[in-house]
């Protein structure tokens, strides 16, 4: 388990060094002169002068990298050329919106999705496993964005039960914050929620089929203890699988919803990053959320060796 | 019984919009570049069936050219992701094990590790926003999706005894791949492509709602909803109309992609008979 | 105790079996035997109660003085695994793969509130020790085990609450010839001491001949006849069983032809695989699959290769058609050394026939296209291959005009004449024929081995005969060589191995290869 667990380190570091040179060969290498880029055309040559003494170009660029993933190891992302602030205080303060948005609506999606793909599978061709399927298939074809929109329309426009957006800041009290990610959350989970829903049943309903759930039958299981106590666990691996993805699309929908709802998260930064040409604030930004999504993976892959005893001789 | 059923709404969908698409080169009810700002936000009316926009523009004609936005960048994105992923996938498999496979499945991790987002993030932060940066961002996405599913399915048929028999038969492995592989994982590529396709269109509106994707004047699902979302409060119809087009056009790929699913997988086959 | 009385099945309308009266004596070794889709297995299911959706039966199963046809489902929970257990034939995928084997075995004693938790786990041990695996820690995962091991396993759990009946659905035919006879002796014991009767489901009849006290023949889904073992195999009342035991024993009628001089030689083959690195930073290991595997074929030959799964045959096999490199050593055929640069002009005189009539064939191609690609080999493809094919089938008894049809639309007997016409097109001078009538039933097993004989004699080929089964390879080979762990342990002229092996290996595995005695066939069935 534990030499599972390393190898699976090791290639987590790699891809995330990997990640890492392609994120800084597009954001610095591509463009050319990053400096005249972010100053624009008509920038005088003293100020791109300037500025490139500033972020450092002047150096090679085998430097410029080094220095860049020092920085970050240390916490320090550079300085954020518009705002003149360094970079990890802005993330600091919009991660506190991004990041509970996204874990708020992977626990909704999930603790939605795993019971109502329970009830389906166990109930298979029943009337309540074709309208599960069916608002699940329309769960699946709904932009989370529209939905927000929708969301807005009926629970804070008609029914005035929760404001159209904004975020008072979890200075102003715990629940207040929870309340206005709720529409949020919301939103970006239901979609989520249908597919994960979906792959339950359908990784339940395969791993009923299987021999061993025969055996446990003929050992005198109902059919109910059989799913509890021998299919469920099985199908959890690829209901795992789903959900660490589930992850990686939760946070760049986390990033869209924001604008719906005009919360102060990851996103209305990384926006305001690109029309401001801010190379520095984009670029420690992305590399964020792809250091995420690895970190994810690694997380799913080491709770799949939990679940299989199959996978915990390495590989 | 549900099987067909399934097939036939799906394809009726995808084909009604396909259709609309296709008509809005020769025929649109009202040109969608031309302002008439004394006609905006008009209510369905018998000259504008739908509506008209804040800037008086004809809905359903933004709602017919933006079908053509949304199918031709998920198009071309499922393209991309089948030339590049499909002849991976194939490599892969033939050399399971090798160094080959190996650098190719850690490179699909690596690009796995993106999200189209951030791929379209990182093109528009470099290149400026356009329709173009939205393909490929979704296109790069789309790639290890179908080097996964091919290398997967490539590999259960190479453990077949046919392909010992083609190999008796003096084949090499690009032969193989092509005579043998291909054409026994068509099905699930047919399958993915569809499923990949119905992401696009979501893809493609969520890029083109936050100003990654299509760039004005060209019309698209995606940006009208982010023009309406400002007028949310006093015309929610225009908010409504265009995500209703998204949800049924993936709804009718997402019922064909399940229906040829049913169609093509054994399994489920000899279920039924 | 338990019986059947006029048992009919049909699913989704489809009959299944009809008329099925059993009845299955308490202590008793009672044996189910019938060809695949004759009805044994779905009669096992239907005592249990574990039919599939879909079925309509009628009849009775009678346990006790209930009818289980009639009873609720909840009553039935309590007597599966209680008072009737049950094991299959596939061991591998019978354990669930996530939860130890002791958890398992408890699990039997939990699920109908016999013992408490640690009570249970101490008696699962228990069990484990009387199915022979004493030595075995509770903790262990069915992956860690052997597949003799895990049906092991599934036995301790079948029997853990001393149920009145035991059945076991062809419990031993996806094992090795010498695990199928501990097994079998396991089963044997166990009846013997703890008093329960089993059904025994099987297509061997050598396997019921040995072991049941009372058999019934089954084929679609009747039972033909009904005896206690030695009369009914002494008087064969039905054509069936006649038929079937015939088949079973089949001779082809054959003649050794002259052995000219040597078109294959192995010279101490050597073939090593990788395996995973024993640790992080290691270089990977090596696991040798053949070891020094030296022997010559003659033209016209046939010489067998017999041994048990995993000893090498598959990857010598791989190594003979020049699939494989190998590590050491040297494979000459046609005077040129076999391997990855063998060209094709006399690849063509070396083709091979598979064990899977299913997974044999590219499902998308015509018979004709199956049929032509050793064409391949040749440097242009003959102008004549319609033909060429058109007589290939013809030779192996398939109308010409399946040339255009796929190969679903053939039965599995079918496929495999399909596939040997397949090696027959270049007109090769040595076939290997690779588990080729393993995976057949018994009649079709018989016409596809007349089949391999004829054709030898006629086109004076030579053949390598790869199988785990002793007694088609004694019909069908003149020389043979007994293959353990990667080595020839033995070689021979058939008949002297057979009747007087010189091995401990050979000895085993003649021994544990379940047969019909003798002197029960004296009315003149014996071939």
């Amino acid at each position: 388990m534990l030499r599972f667990a390393l190898t699976r380190f090791v290639s987590l570091t790699l891809s995330l060094l990997i990640a890492s040179l392609v994120i800084f060969a597009v954001i610095e290498v591509i463009p050319g002169d990053p400096a005249r880029y972010m100053l624009g055309i008509n920038a005088s040559e003293d100020a791109v002068a300037a500025l490139r003494e500033q972020l450092g170009l002047n150096d090679s660029l085998a430097l410029r990298y080094l220095d860049w993933l020092g920085g970050m190891l240390t916490g320090d992302f550079g300085l954020s050329y518009t705002y003149k602030v360094p970079v990890s205080e802005l993330v600091m303060q919009r991660l506190w919106v991004s990041l509970p948005l996204a874990l708020y609506a992977l626990a909704l999606s999930t603790l939605i999705a795993i019971p109502v793909g329970l009830i389906a599978a166990a109930r298979r061709g029943s009337a309540a496993d074709y309208s599960i399927m069916g608002a699940t298939q329309l769960g699946i074809a709904v932009p989370n964005f529209w939905f927000a929109m929708l969301l807005v329309l009926i629970f804070a426009v008609t029914l005035r039960w929760f404001s159209a957006g904004g975020f008072p800041g979890w200075d102003a009290g715990f629940w207040l914050g929870v309340k206005s990610l709720t529409l949020p959350a919301f939103a970006l989970a239901l979609p989520q929620a249908s597919i994960l829903a979906r792959v339950m049943r359908s990784a339940l309903i395969e791993t009923l089929g299987e021999d061993y759930i025969r055996t446990a039958r003929a050992k005198g299981l109902s059919r109910r203890q059989a799913t509890v106590r021998h299919a469920l666990r099985n199908a959890m691996i690829p209901v795992l699988t789903i959900i660490g993805l589930q992850f990686s699309f939760l946070l760049a929908g986390a990033i869209i919803i924001e604008n719906v709802f005009y919360l102060p998260g990851l996103g209305r930064l990384i926006f305001q990053g690109i029309t401001q040409r801010d190379l520095i604030v984009v670029e420690s930004l992305v590399m964020l959320l792809v250091f995420a999504v690895i970190l994810v993976t690694f997380l799913v892959d080491v709770a799949y060796a939990a679940v299989d005893p199959r996978l915990r001789r390495g590989r | 019984m549900k099987l067909p059923v399934q097939l036939l709404i799906g394809a009726v969908l995808s084909v009604f919009f396909v259709a609309a698409a296709l008509l809005s080169f020769i025929w649109v009810p009202h040109d969608v570049a031309t302002l008439t700002i004394s006609d905006k936000l008009q209510g369905p009316s018998p000259t504008y069936w739908l509506g008209t926009d804040h800037l008086g523009r004809d809905t359903l004609s933004m709602l017919m050219v933006g079908a053509r936005t949304s199918i031709a960048v998920a198009i071309v994105a499922v393209g991309i992701g089948m030339a590049v992923g499909v002849p991976l996938g194939l490599m892969a498999a033939a050399n399971r094990g090798s160094l080959i496979d190996e650098i190719i499945m850690r490179g699909n991790d690596l690009i796995f590790a993106f999200p189209s987002l951030v791929i379209a993030i990182l093109i528009t932060a470099v290149f400026g926003p356009s329709a173009v940066n939205a393909i490929l961002a979704i296109g790069i996405f789309n790639i290890p999706v179908f080097a996964r599913v091919t290398r997967g399915g490539a590999l259960s048929i190479w453990t077949l005894d046919y392909i010992l028999a083609a190999r008796v038969a003096g084949k090499g492995r690009v032969r193989i791949s092509v005579e043998h592989i291909l054409p026994n994982i068509l099905n699930l590529l047919i399958v993915q492509g569809t499923i990949q396709f119905s992401l696009g269109i979501l893809a493609e509106a969520a890029l083109s709602y936050v100003g990654l994707g299509a760039q004005p004047p060209t019309p698209s699902w995606g940006r009208m909803l982010a023009e309406a979302q400002t007028m949310i409060f006093t015309d929610a119809r225009l908010a409504i109309l265009p995500g209703l087009a998204i949800v049924a056009m993936v709804l009718g790929l997402n019922l064909m992609g399940d229906g040829l699913r049913d169609l093509t997988d054994p399994r489920v086959r000899r279920a039924r008979a | 105790m338990i019986g059947l009385e006029s048992l009919s099945l049909s699913i989704h309308g489809t009959p299944i079996l009809r008329d099925i009266d059993l009845s299955i004596a308490p202590g008793k070794v009672t044996g189910l035997v019938g060809e695949s889709g004759s009805g044994k297995s779905m009669t096992a299911l239907a005592i249990m109660g574990l039919l599939p959706n879909g079925s309509d039966v009628s009849g009775a199963v009678r346990l006790g003085d209930e009818n289980l046809l009639n009873v609720s489902e909840r009553r039935l929970c309590d007597i599966r695994g209680n008072r009737i257990g049950m094991i299959f034939q596939e061991p591998m995928t019978a354990l669930n793969p996530v939860k130890t084997i002791g958890d398992q075995v408890a699990e039997t004693l939990l699920i109908h509130g016999r013992a408490e938790r640690r009570e249970a786990r101490r008696i699962a041990g228990e069990k484990l020790a009387r199915v022979g695996l004493g030595h075995m820690p509770l903790t262990r995962f069915p992956h860690e085990l052997s597949g003799g091991q895990r049906q092991r396993v599934a036995i301790a759990m079948a029997i853990a609450l001393h149920p009145e009946l035991l059945i076991a659905d062809e419990p031993t035919t996806a094992l090795d010839v010498t695990t199928q006879a501990q097994i079998l002796d396991l089963l044997n014991e166990i009846v013997d001491e703890e008093g329960m009767s089993l059904l025994l489901i099987t297509h061997d009849l050598a396997v019921v001949a040995g072991m049941a006290d009372h058999v019934a023949v089954m084929k679609e889904g009747e039972i033909v006849e009904q005896d206690a073992t030695e009369p009914l195999f002494r008087n064969m009342n039905h054509p069936y069983t006649k038929a079937l035991f015939a088949a079973s024993s089949h001779q082809p009628d054959r003649k050794p032809l002259p052995v000219t001089d040597a078109i294959l030689t192995a010279d101490a083959v050597v073939r090593d695989y990788p395996t995973a690195r024993p640790s992080l930073f290691a270089p990977p290991g090596r696991f040798r699959a053949v070891n020094e595997v030296s022997f010559t074929l003659g033209k016209g030959e046939s010489l067998g290769l017999v041994g048990e799964s995993g000893c090498g045959k598959s990857t010598l096999t791989r190594a003979i058609l020049g699939l494989d490199p190998i590590q050491g050593g040297r494979i000459t055929a046609f005077e040129r050394e076999v391997g990855p640069d063998f060209p094709n002009a006399l690849r063509a005189g070396i083709q091979v026939v598979f064990q899977d009539p299913y997974g044999s064939f590219n499902p998308r191609w015509t018979v004709e296209r199956l049929v032509s690609e050793p064409f391949h080999l040749m440097p242009s493809p003959p102008k004549d291959r319609r033909a060429r094919v058109a007589e290939a089938l013809t030779d192996v008894g398939i109308d010409p005009s399946a040339m255009d049809r796929y190969i679903h639309e053939f039965s599995g007997g079918q496929r495999q004449r399909i596939a040997i016409a397949r090696a027959l097109i270049t007109k090769p001078d040595l076939i290997v024929l690779d588990e080729a009538v393993s995976a057949l039933d018994v009649s079709v097993r018989a016409q596809v081995l007349d089949l391999i004989a004829r054709l030898q004699a006629e086109h004076g080929l030579s053949y390598i005969f790869i199988s785990h089964d002793l007694s088609v390879v004694r019909s069908i080979t003149d020389r043979v060589m007994v293959m353990r762990a990667g080595e020839i342990v033995e070689e021979g002229v058939t008949e002297t191995v057979f009747t007087d092996p010189q091995h401990d290996y050979t000895r085993t595995l003649i021994a544990a290869t379940p047969r019909i005695p003798d002197d029960w066939q004296e009315d003149g069935q014996h071939a």
